[in-house]
């Protein structure tokens, strides 16, 4: 199992464009990280408040729905976050045109 | 009230009485004058010019005047208001005291107390005073008793000098008691010096800040309770169960690993619904294409079409292997199965079966490792994740996509029934009567077997054994040995489901029902390979074959064979291609459009429709020339098809629009449900067939 998912992480970073990955708790502490620790640190808690409200938004409008995923594209980059129960996983990628 | 008018007044009053003449100040003062009346030299009545001019007998007229005690200025009739009565009443006393003059005096009576506080403070004051005042007596006293005598005032200067000598007693007495008062008192300050203010700090490091924000909305509220109650239930459910105390032990540890462990494996749907997001971005503009690009060319060329090439599926363990069959996901619309394994006899080596995601192109979602070449594959219609195979080796086998065991769910053995020759086509029937699944099976060795699963292994049945009647070859003792032939391809009839038809190497296709399991109903003389039926239409079916053609069939009713059982049946359309071909495919959108893959790596795209003799489409997919094209499917909803080469790439295409015309519907007309739809399909179709079926020769050109 977990070597699956060890494998699909690889991938991910190995994928063209991937700057990084960062897995967050809940608690906006980064538990596992490629980049270093005080841009992990960072990126960690800014996303995570980000996201909480996109959730917030999400659910407010509709109790039924739940946020999937969220992108935040930017001039340089672009920031993928998928949140999942306990945990947040955040990828930043390279933009492909680029 | 001024004392000197009241006084003028009574003195008025008073005077009257005395001297009758009128009121005047300067008279009464002359009448006070005339009593002294040294200095008035002459007597002389002074009258004022505008004195009253009054008779004898007026003047002498007496005037009462009575002197009351009464004060004159007070008024009277004072009138007050009474709340009690509510009526104005005239207060009955009115104080009748005048003060004509009031000083305050400043005398003390010396018994006071404020007389005795002054006398202590004022006692040297008081002595002194006494002093001159007992030495004024004495000498006073002297003084008035005799004039000249010495012995009193030396009396009096010694009792000076007695008091004198008290006097500096009393002083001092008094000075003991001296109080200060706001005319003596003294105030003494002295400035000292202040001292340099000094600064001292020290900064220490600031305690470390975190932002801490949160949303509380009603939902998450919600949640919350949510999860508190499923725990509860939980651990209810576990105290229900009887459990042995090492159980719920091991449950709780269990429980707290999980909670506390920050094991990676938590990350899992996240983690694949990031790599489909950073897929997506990579194959952005190929996603933006699927979806919304159209060729816009189509508008100008009637008749032609192209295949827009999307995504390039292809993994690398698969690279050696050819794709040997290729099956839509009936549920998840982008989820493809794709099976590998080799047609090469020579090189006969693993296989694979894959399962590929149109949201990921980098790699599949899951795929199954097998030790010999996957010929087949089948998805199952109502339980997507249930995926029969057949294997090169003659097995077969079921895969659960959901449930990944390391291999097969269940595999037939030699000693099951399996196949002794490859196993070329496998299909999912419905469930059964006692709703098990079963699916069917047919190799090169002739036969037709059907699968069922009941709960824990595979059952098999021989179906229909494919021998050649007429044929039979001579053993080497000369006892006729039926032939057996070679089934290489089946489907049945989307319709009737006992129905189907059988293609075999030897050239002819059989029609086939499940009911009779060893006589056809029908065989034609056909070519060999891959055989489908009109999705649309109940009675077209088509063929293609290594012999470079396709051919488009009729089935005959039984009853009509009588008629034409002699002649060798005709297709209705055959089509050359240029090389051998592949696989053949129909369009699930319209019952006149099909597609070709040939070895040299084209695919053709037919509408009957449109142009009965030339394709719509003939185009290049694969990359290198030699890649042979081994398979194609249509997506049942999305315009994509999908071909499998024999480098084991699966390549998807975007149909252009007109590769795609249906029956466009008349503006206006109400929306048409599925029955109506399939039955345009059906006429549209009979009206090209009814052009070409009756008599060949009078085919239309």
């Amino acid at each position: 199992m977990s070597q699956e998912i060890d494998e699909t992480i690889k991938r991910i970073l190995a994928h063209k464009g991937v700057i990084g990955a960062i897995i967050v708790n809940n608690d906006g502490i980064p538990l596992k990280s490629t980049l270093d620790n005080s841009t992990s640190v960072h990126y960690a808690s800014q996303i995570h408040s980000l996201a909480s409200k996109a959730r917030a938004v999400i659910r407010e409008i509709d109790s039924s729905n739940d946020l999937r995923f969220l992108r935040v594209r930017s001039s340089k980059h672009e920031i993928l976050v998928a949140p999942d129960h306990d945990y947040f996983m955040i990828v930043i990628q390279k933009d492909a045109a680029n | 009230m001024p004392p000197k008018q009241v006084k003028s007044k009574t003195a008025a009053s008073v005077d009257r009485k005395r001297s009758k003449r009128g009121d005047g100040d300067d008279l009464t003062e002359m009448g006070d004058g005339t009593e002294q009346d040294d200095w008035m030299q002459a007597k002389t009545l002074v009258k004022p010019e505008d004195q009253l001019e009054l008779s004898e007998a007026e003047l002498k007229e007496e005037f009462t005047r009575i002197l009351t005690a009464n004060n004159p200025h007070a008024p009277q009739n004072i009138v007050r208001y009474s709340f009690k009565e509510r009526q104005y009443k005239q207060t009955s006393s009115v104080d009748q005291l005048a003060v004509h003059f009031a000083l305050d005096g400043n005398l003390l009576h010396k018994d006071s107390e404020e007389a005795k506080k002054q006398f202590n403070r004022m006692g040297l004051a008081e002595t002194k005073e006494a002093e001159p005042a007992e030495g004024a007596e004495p000498s006073a006293a002297a003084a008035e008793e005799s004039g000249g005598e010495g012995v009193p005032e030396g009396g009096a200067a010694e009792g000076g000098d007695e008091d004198a000598a008290l006097a500096p007693a009393t002083k001092a007495g008094g000075k003991e008691k001296k109080l200060t008062n706001q005319f003596n008192f003294s105030e003494r300050a002295s400035q000292t010096y202040n001292n340099p203010f000094r600064d001292r700090a020290t900064v220490t490091e600031p305690p470390p800040r975190a932002s801490f924000s949160s949303n509380v909305t009603q939902w998450e509220i919600y949640d919350a309770y949510q999860e508190d109650f499923e725990k509860q239930e939980k651990s209810k459910e576990k105290k229900v169960i009887p459990g042995r105390k090492e159980e719920e032990k091991s449950k709780k540890k269990f429980q707290i690993s999980e909670t506390s462990s920050d094991d990676i494996t938590r990350v899992e749907t996240a983690a694949k619904i990031v790599e489909r997001m950073v897929n997506q971005n990579t194959y952005d503009d190929i996603a933006q294409d699927f979806k919304y690009w159209e060729d816009v060319s189509d508008e100008f060329r009637d008749s032609e079409g192209t295949l827009l090439p999307l995504w390039k599926f292809s993994f690398e363990k698969a690279k050696k292997l050819a794709i040997t069959s290729v099956c839509w996901n009936p549920k998840y619309r982008d989820l493809v199965a794709v099976s590998c394994g080799s047609y090469d006899f020579m090189k006969q080596g693993s296989g694979l079966i894959i399962l590929w995601t149109m949201k990921n192109p980098s790699f599949p979602e899951c795929f199954f490792e097998t030790d010999s070449g996957v010929m087949c594959l089948d998805v199952h219609p109502q339980h997507p994740h249930w995926i029969c195979a057949g294997f090169y080796d003659g097995s077969v086998a079921i895969f659960s996509a959901v449930d990944k065991r390391d291999g097969a769910i269940h595999r037939c053995t030699a000693k099951n029934g399996k196949h002794t020759d490859p196993v070329w086509q496998v299909r999912w029937q419905k469930d059964d009567a006692d709703n098990n699944m079963n699916f069917y099976s047919i190799s090169s060795d002739g036969r037709i077997c059907l699968w069922t699963i009941l709960k824990n292994e595979m059952v098999y049945q021989d179906v229909i054994h494919l021998s050649l009647p007429d044929i039979s070859a001579e053993g080497p003792d000369g006892i006729k040995v039926a032939t057996t032939g070679c089934g290489t391809a089946f489907d049945f009839h989307k319709q009737k489901d006992y129905l189907f038809l059988v293609g075999t190497e030897e050239g002819k296709v059989h029609i086939c029902s499940k009911a009779y399991t060893s006589h056809f109903i029908d065989t034609i003389d056909a070519h060999n390979m891959a055989v489908c039926w009109n999705r649309f239409h109940p009675k077209i079916f088509i063929t293609c074959s290594a012999d470079w053609t396709v051919k488009i069939w009729e089935m005959k009713d039984t009853m009509d064979k009588s008629e034409g059982a002699d002649e060798t049946r005709k297709p209705l359309f055959s089509f050359d291609l240029n090389n051998s071909v592949g696989d053949v495919a129909w369009a699930p959108y319209s019952s006149t459009v099909f597609a070709a893959v040939t070895s040299d790596g084209k695919a053709f795209v037919y509408d009957l429709n449109a142009n009965k003799y030339e394709p719509l489409c003939e185009q290049m997919v694969a990359q290198k020339k030699k890649t042979k094209l081994t398979h194609v499917e249509f997506n049942p909803t999305y315009p994509i098809v999908v071909i499998g080469d024999d480098r084991g790439n699966v390549t998807s295409l975007k149909l252009s629009p007109n590769l795609r015309k249906m029956k466009a519907e008349k503006k206006g007309a109400p929306p048409v449900d599925e029955a109506t739809k399939v039955q345009r399909e059906i006429e549209k179709l009979e009206k090209i067939l009814s052009m070409v079926r009756n008599q060949p020769t009078e085919a239309t050109a």
